[in-house]
């Protein structure tokens, strides 16, 4: 038991900004990952694959705007999605170090892709049973889109892990490369925290089983060796980025940045 | 039009015609429709091969000047409506890409005449999209200019191409929408948009009439495919067309089409209007224009970054086919 000392309209006002907090990580890894994605548009190495991307992008794009718009809503400040998407600098963007690892080859971005579907596939699930019946609604609708997602890239990753020399060879290299920045997935903070207090949303380490047994499953049949315990890089989830994204926010953010006010 | 300058083989008269030959064209003449398994003249098997290849390889060099501004596209929604509509360039080139195969000709054949130079796609690819307006410009000019060429085309005389042009059309319709939306929206804004959208009319305007050929008295290629009802109108035919649809567009924008010579001829019923500068279209075509070694090098770029995956697929594929092998001798 402990005895509350704060002023009592404290608390709703700290839960607000832990879930405004909490939906931009969820809108932010969508639209990070998505502007990835959407990078290869016409250069990727099939016809195919040009228009899986373009999909898979435009599906993340779609999610993003509705995470940001109940951000936006939250929040209560008359923000719309488009001005957090387009007018934050890198330090209060709440995406995962993953989604904005460089695209490399399209080995590299399809693990990348994988190694987020399993994520995205296990809290998506969860979300659906929210407390909060928005957010189990975006989830739903989400999880569709991610379940195709997830599919997709299992499949690759396995034909591209067991298939030629050079592709398994790409493949190995490109989870070594990764595979240190999927740790931040499954750290818990006070704002995941509050999230789970209230309902909202699980624990992000309770959803480290669930996608361990996604993960070991694929490489096991892709015959690519797990990278086990290794050295996990953190930071995104509060702000803290690695150098790629002040790139990608020059050249998403230019035109809201040089023309302010304009309507497009 | 998407299809320019493709050669035409055959221009032979009646009397050359045998009798098969006559009895294929009085076919067509007659409205039927040609599918795949049966006889057709080799002229009009390779005509036809030529224009659905180029028709296909400008879908697919068509992705890269608008996946130019996908990353900085300027709201979510216009992201949204930009990848949306490149991912259906995409899906265009497959339908085609499909169509002629059923014509004996392989997807990676087609790919290798494109990167060897041996195809062509469209000239207006090889222009660069400079400003966000170009999205709104390529939408409405380019688009638009591609249904005045497609629509008559979901008639033409090959079954395969005439379906697919039809489900094409659908989507292309939305595109140019789509992109006078984006016109609309820069000419009713700031007077910094509402210049970026002149001057995106300014740069598209000639190769956008460009798209549909040389003028009839220079296009060599016309007669037979007519006949044929490969091509349905006449270039000129075409950008008359264009020209007459898209000048009032361009006036209820409140934008000044680039072009002094521009008035209405009651007589005719039609614009009068410039002839674009058919030297630059003939240099474009050749390679030489604005973009062309970045189009074509950035396609042949992703075919051999990507042949380690394509070999790895087909690896995994021939294993899998060997361990059912295995099976099915080990079930024996």
């Amino acid at each position: 038991m402990t005895t509350r000392t704060q002023d009592p309209a404290a608390e709703p006002s700290a839960h607000r900004d832990a879930f405004v907090d909490w939906l931009q990580r969820m809108g932010d890894n969508c639209l990070i990952l998505g502007h990835r994605a959407s990078e290869w548009c016409g250069h990727s190495p099939a016809l195919e694959e040009d228009i899986a991307l373009a999909n898979q992008a435009l599906d993340l794009i779609g999610q993003c705007q509705f995470w940001l718009g109940l951000a936006a809503e939250v929040e209560g400040k008359g923000r719309t999605a488009d001005q957090i998407a387009y007018l934050r600098d890198a330090g209060a963007f709440r995406n995962a170090l993953l989604v904005e690892r460089p695209n490399v080859d399209f080995g590299q971005t399809l693990m990348r892709q994988f190694l987020f579907d399993a994520w995205h596939m296990e809290i998506l699930r969860k979300l659906k049973s929210s407390s909060d019946p928005r957010v189990a609604e975006i989830a739903a609708k989400a999880e569709k889109e991610v379940a195709y997602h997830l599919e997709r890239s299992a499949d690759l990753v396995i034909r591209l892990g067991d298939g030629s020399a050079e592709s398994r060879a790409r493949m190995e290299k490109a989870l070594k490369a990764l595979f240190p920045y999927t740790g931040e997935l499954f750290t818990d903070d006070a704002v995941d925290q509050a999230m789970a207090a209230a309902g909202i949303a699980p624990l992000p380490s309770s959803l480290k089983a669930g996608w361990d047994s996604t993960v070991s499953a694929v490489l096991e049949e892709a015959t690519l060796a797990h990278p086990g315990e290794v050295w996990q890089h953190k930071g995104g989830k509060r702000g803290v980025h690695s150098e790629h994204l002040g790139y990608i926010l020059a050249e998403m953010q230019f035109l809201q940045r040089a023309y302010p006010g304009a309507v497009w | 039009m998407y299809a320019q300058l493709v050669q035409s083989e055959g221009g032979k008269s009646r009397a050359e015609m045998t009798p098969r030959e006559i009895a294929f064209q009085e076919r067509i003449d007659r409205g039927e429709k040609i599918e795949p398994k049966e006889w057709m003249p080799e002229g009009y098997r390779k005509t036809l091969i030529r224009q659905m290849g180029q028709h296909a390889h400008s879908e697919i060099v068509g992705q890269l000047p608008e996946g130019n501004w996908i990353t900085r596209a300027p709201t979510l929604e216009r992201k949204a409506i930009l990848l949306a509509k490149v991912q259906d360039e995409a899906g265009h080139g497959l339908y085609l890409y499909s169509a002629a195969e059923t014509l004996g000709v392989s997807r990676d054949e087609l790919m290798e005449m494109l990167h060897s130079g041996k195809m062509k796609y469209s000239s207006i690819f090889n222009y660069p999209t400079l400003t966000w307006a170009d999205m709104g410009a390529v939408g409405w000019l380019v688009d638009g200019a591609a249904i005045m060429n497609q629509v008559p085309l979901q008639r033409t005389s090959y079954g395969p191409y005439s379906r697919a042009m039809i489900r094409i059309c659908k989507e292309e319709s939305f595109h140019q929408r789509q992109g006078y939306d984006i016109m609309m929206k820069m000419c009713a804004g700031t007077p910094e948009q509402k210049a970026m959208a002149q001057d995106a009319l300014n740069r598209f305007w000639y190769p956008s009439l460009m798209m549909f050929g040389p003028s009839d008295k220079d296009s060599v290629h016309s007669a037979q495919s007519m006949a044929w009802k490969i091509k349905m109108n006449t270039n000129d035919e075409l950008r008359q067309k264009f020209v007459d649809q898209t000048v009032p567009q361009a006036k209820y924008l409140g934008l000044t089409v680039p072009d002094e010579n521009l008035r209405w001829n009651e007589e005719k019923g039609g614009h009068d209007f410039s002839e674009p500068d058919w030297a630059e279209f003939f240099e474009v075509i050749a390679g030489n224009g604005p973009c062309n070694a970045e189009r074509l090098g950035a396609r042949v770029k992703a075919w051999d970054d990507g042949a380690w995956f394509r070999d790895g697929l087909m690896a995994h594929a021939g294993k899998q086919e060997e361990r059912r092998a295995a099976l099915r001798l080990a079930a024996e």
